[in-house]
């Protein structure tokens, strides 16, 4: 079954394992969510819960409003969608804390914004080789040779210079290390996609659980 | 990052105040198969490294002639203890100049206060 909070992003730090290892962990303000509006595949051909995040500070417009109105609950921040396979179990309007979600030994995939890097070339974006600083050498950090001569123009998917980062990314498989219902904690083992404060789903993992 | 340092809180230990410079014995705890016993390092400390439950401090001794040097992460439960031994008077936080310095050149005057 699927299932899913969204959360925020705080930072990572390292905490100790019962036998003295240290692990990296993520930490993220996960939750109070509350279910805005349920899908089902009578109504919208699918199913699926949308839940919203953290008060929202500025006023919605209006047909944002009456959304939010006719659910009965203040009106967030975030709001996304995430698909589950029984609706019914949810109520709109209602609290969805960590704890409801996650049990520490659980494995996530973490969906966010990566960090934006702005325009790079090929050995930031693609992790080529960077050409020999000296010696004579004037090739330093060019993308390499385009292509064969013979079709007179350079092939699409081609590793050249361009933005980088700043997209949606999902890392998958995490494990949940502790989560904490006073705190809306949840620490997940390794790095999470994007800055510190921006906003990430976590949902349960597609891989197996083996 | 409050909640950082809360989520740090509640594993860091009670360490005695030491610094770089110091002499300390380290109680480590070694497990072999599923004996565990303790063993001691003594050495001085070099450094001082990082903040909350991440801190680490490094341990510098010389035994048979070779330099060793540990790291440990000050919180570490595998940590026993730490004894302060001796307090030295240096005049920097990282003490990495005493690693070309043998014998007397590698002394450290004793702090007094």
């Amino acid at each position: 079954m699927s299932k899913g909070i969204l959360g925020r992003k705080i930072g990572m730090t390292q905490i100790f394992t019962e036998d003295g290892n240290l692990i990296p962990v993520t930490v993220i303000e996960a939750g109070p969510c509350v279910v805005v509006q349920k899908k089902t595949v009578e109504t919208d051909g699918y199913n699926a819960i949308q839940i919203g995040f953290m008060e929202r500070k500025k006023a919605p417009n209006k047909p944002l409003h009456g959304h939010f109105d006719k659910a009965g609950v203040k009106p967030m921040k975030y709001v996304r969608e995430i698909r589950v396979d029984n609706p019914d179990e949810y109520e709109v309007g209602q609290e969805i804390k960590v704890e409801d979600v996650f049990q520490s030994g659980e494995y996530v995939d973490v969906t966010g914004i990566s960090k934006g890097k702005g325009f790079t070339g090929s050995i930031k974006g693609y992790g080529q080789a960077r050409g020999p600083m000296s010696h004579g050498s004037h090739y330093h950090r060019a993308p390499g040779a385009l292509g064969a001569l013979g079709p007179n123009r350079v092939f699409r998917g081609r590793k050249l210079p361009g933005r980088v980062g700043g997209r949606k990314v999902t890392v998958q498989k995490l494990e949940v290390v502790k989560t904490d219902n006073e705190k809306n904690l949840l620490l997940v083992k390794g790095s999470v996609p994007g800055p510190k404060k921006s906003v990430v789903m976590v949902r349960n993992t597609v891989k197996s659980n083996a | 990052m409050d909640l950082i340092k809360a989520v740090e809180q509640g594993q860091m230990k009670e360490v005695p105040n030491f610094q770089p410079g110091d002499t300390v014995r380290v109680h480590v705890k070694v497990v072999e198969g599923n004996r565990e016993r303790i063993q001691v390092f003594e050495g001085i400390v070099l450094k001082r490294q990082g903040s909350g439950l991440r801190e680490t401090f490094t341990v510098r001794r010389v035994s048979y002639g070779v330099g060793v040097e540990r790291t440990f992460p000050v919180h570490s439960p595998r940590i026993e203890k730490i004894e302060v031994v001796r307090r030295g008077r240096v005049r920097r936080a990282k003490l990495y100049y005493l690693r070309d310095r043998v014998g007397k050149a590698a002394r450290i005057r004793e702090r007094r206060d």
